[in-house]
């Protein structure tokens, strides 16, 4: 009889888990619109398997889900972008912790006409180029072409994102091409002889080359590729996180579980960005 | 007979409230728009919260926001090009803190950081912060910079348009309004000609069956949605420019003129067409009368007679072109440099606001200085209406 209990308390006890990780998850996540698809496909999944669970995705890039996470309008901030030290101090000051976790990767292509000849660039000479130090392509070894810059508007975090990395915080061209979304640049790109763009690694199509690049002064070049980005020898890849308050995080562990299991992984890569293994 | 009357004064009192919540709305937004834009002018154009500083030995005073600019564009490199002394700039950021000093001596929980940036700044005397205005330390030993605050002649006569620029963001509008009156001018010029000769054509000579075809066809452009005119020029349109004037990049102010001469062109027709077969019949067979032909009177007397209605219709052509911003965002290419030719890309007004309001902060700098364009705008279309109404007035005298 008590080796039955015992046994039974054991089972019950083994199932505990798996009952409580099918659980539901009432929670909104703001920010980045470059996460806002993949985030939109992981609540989907999730909420078609957790039934009861509400989970809301709203845009409206990093900055702004940030902000948001500090005045507590939202519960999960979606960020393209690590936090900036200012805002972790700013965090600090009311007391509470963030726990910030990494989503997926995301790899950035600089991408140029097919009927350009040029198939590989420094980052020093994209610097020239996106600045507008350097206006034709004869400059970088191409042929004599006007060069157009393309880039995303100054809201995205895109944007942010290359202008820091690539450019090292010196401002775009003036003279640059601004599009409202990653989809025209691609458009444009594509029917533009002298063109230069950059936009994530799952909008490269074969209407525009994606050009190969190197960060380390013309040493390595790297084609930009979900293999090169998981291995991180493609230069231009950024993480996307998640960051929500660690005071909520059993309240949101089953998500985030659910986000980096192989499934949730699969998602990822099915969408077009790159799996964190 | 009671009923009667009560019906009357309530249809009455409706009336009276609507358009009295009508007016109130208007003049709530126009309120609200001139509220959030003058604001800007108050503002510093560093970015809120922070603030620049130099070593308290460096003789450099006030610092322009273009010169900033450059020396964080590393366009100039050494204090002598500001009026310095012959030395290296040094910048000092958040960056630089991180990596001069250990994290053991910025502290667990950052709270040395002020004490580093004291101990930096006192140690270079070429050094240029730029730095959170809390993370200085209430004894500083440096000098913190004076930056002056956005003026508007700044404002409408500057150059450069980069909203999100750190350190300094530079607001010149100038390129901007410049394009949307470029774009708009020769949207019109193209617009007034083919409408009104079709306004002319529909009124006059057309015959009844081709007018019953022709009307609804031409009322129909004004029913498809900006967006898909903007797609339409960018997939369609962009392409053929750049190959038919041969020219490096298709999204030019030109290609936003003719989408918004298309746009415009419905307006333009509906509207003289109307005036043109609102010319009395009396009119039109006196002078038949009188001998002169078909044209002549048409010439002489039908639209002069229907000059004010043209004129109208001009003017609401100018409004439908100078105000969109769908389609423009989508074809000129968005590129704030003045405007030199219909051959480059130009940034409109509008498409400044559409696409830029959604991330900026809410109350800031750059929300503010968006609604100040808004008040650009709005003056702008307000000259041209007043001009209607002045033009209208001497035609009735």
């Amino acid at each position: 009889m008590k080796k039955s209990l015992i046994a039974m308390g054991l089972v019950v006890s083994m199932m505990l888990p798996s009952v409580m990780s099918a659980q539901k998850v009432v929670c909104k996540i703001k920010g980045s619109d470059t996460c806002l698809p993949l985030s939109q496909k992981f609540a989907e999944v999730y909420g078609n398997k957790n039934a009861g669970s509400g989970i809301s995705v709203v845009g409206g890039g990093s900055g702004v889900g940030l902000a948001a996470l500090l005045s507590g309008t939202t519960d999960i901030a979606q960020s393209s972008r690590k936090m900036k030290i200012d805002e972790k101090l700013k965090i600090q000051e009311t007391g509470k912790a963030v726990k910030e976790v990494i989503i997926a990767y995301d790899a950035l292509s600089v991408i140029v006409n097919p009927s350009n000849p040029i198939n590989k660039l420094t980052r020093e000479q994209l610097e020239s180029i996106f600045t507008g130090r350097v206006s034709n392509w004869k400059q970088v070894g191409g042929p004599d072409l006007k060069i157009i810059v393309y880039s995303r508007e100054t809201s995205s975090g895109t944007y942010e994102f290359f202008k820091e990395n690539v450019l090292k915080k010196k401002n775009f061209a003036s003279n640059a091409l601004l599009m409202a979304a990653t989809g025209a640049i691609v458009q444009s790109v594509s029917q533009t002889k002298g063109a230069i763009g950059y936009v994530g690694l799952a909008y490269v199509d074969k209407d525009v080359k994606a050009l190969q690049v190197s960060f380390d002064g013309g040493k390595n070049f790297v084609t930009p590729s979900v293999e090169n980005a998981m291995s991180r020898k493609y230069p231009i890849t950024r993480p996307l996180f998640y960051y929500y308050l660690t005071s909520r995080d059993a309240a949101f562990r089953p998500l985030i579980n659910f986000i980096l299991s192989s499934e949730g992984q699969k998602i990822v890569l099915a969408e077009g960005y790159v799996p964190l293994s | 007979m009671k009923v009667r009357k009560i019906v009357e004064k309530f249809t009455e009192g409706l009336l009276f409230t609507s358009s009295t919540v009508t007016t109130i709305a208007v003049l709530f937004i126009v309120f609200f728009l001139f509220k959030s834009g003058v604001g800007l002018f108050s503002e510093s154009p560093v970015e809120e919260g922070y603030t620049l500083a130099v070593n308290a030995n460096n003789p450099v005073g006030i610092l322009k926001t273009n010169q900033i600019k450059a020396i964080f564009n590393g366009d100039i490199t050494n204090w002598k090009e500001v009026g310095g002394k012959d030395q290296q700039i040094q910048l000092f950021t958040i960056d630089e803190l991180s990596s001069a000093y250990t994290e053991d001596q910025l502290g667990a929980n950052l709270e040395n950081i002020p004490a580093c940036v004291n101990d930096y700044v006192s140690k270079n005397d070429n050094v240029f912060a730029f730095f959170e205005s809390r993370r200085f330390p209430a004894h500083f030993v440096g000098r913190k910079l004076q930056v002056p605050k956005i003026t508007v002649w700044e404002f409408l006569t500057g150059r450069q348009w980069y909203p999100t620029s750190a350190p300094i963001s530079s607001f010149g509008v100038l390129p901007l309004i410049l394009g949307t009156l470029l774009v708009t001018l020769i949207a019109i010029l193209f617009a007034l000609p083919i409408g009104l000769i079709t306004a002319i054509y529909m009124a006059e000579i057309a015959s009844d069956r081709m007018r019953k075809m022709m009307k609804p066809v031409i009322e129909l452009l004004a029913g498809i949605p900006s967006v898909v005119y903007g797609f339409f020029g960018l997939v369609v349109l962009v392409p053929a420019i750049q190959k038919v004037f041969n020219l490096p990049v298709g999204e030019t102010a030109l290609a936003g003129s003719i989408i918004l001469a298309i746009m415009a062109l419905p307006t333009i027709i509906t509207i003289s067409e109307d005036s043109i077969r609102s010319a009395p019949v009396a009119l039109k067979e006196a002078s038949l009368a009188l001998g002169a032909s078909h044209w002549q009177s048409l010439r002489l007397v039908v639209i002069p007679y229907a000059k004010s209605g043209i004129l109208a219709a001009f003017i609401l052509g100018i409004g439908r072109a100078i105000g969109e911003t769908m389609a423009v965002l989508m074809v000129t290419g968005n590129a704030a440099v003045m405007p030199h030719s219909i051959f480059e890309p130009i940034r409109t007004i509008p498409a400044t606001i559409a696409a830029e309001l959604g991330e900026a902060p809410f109350g800031g700098t750059h929300f503010k200085a968006l609604f100040a364009l808004g008040i650009i705008l709005f003056i702008i279309t307000f000259i041209f209406n007043s001009l209607v109404e002045l033009i209208k007035s001497r035609n009735n005298k």
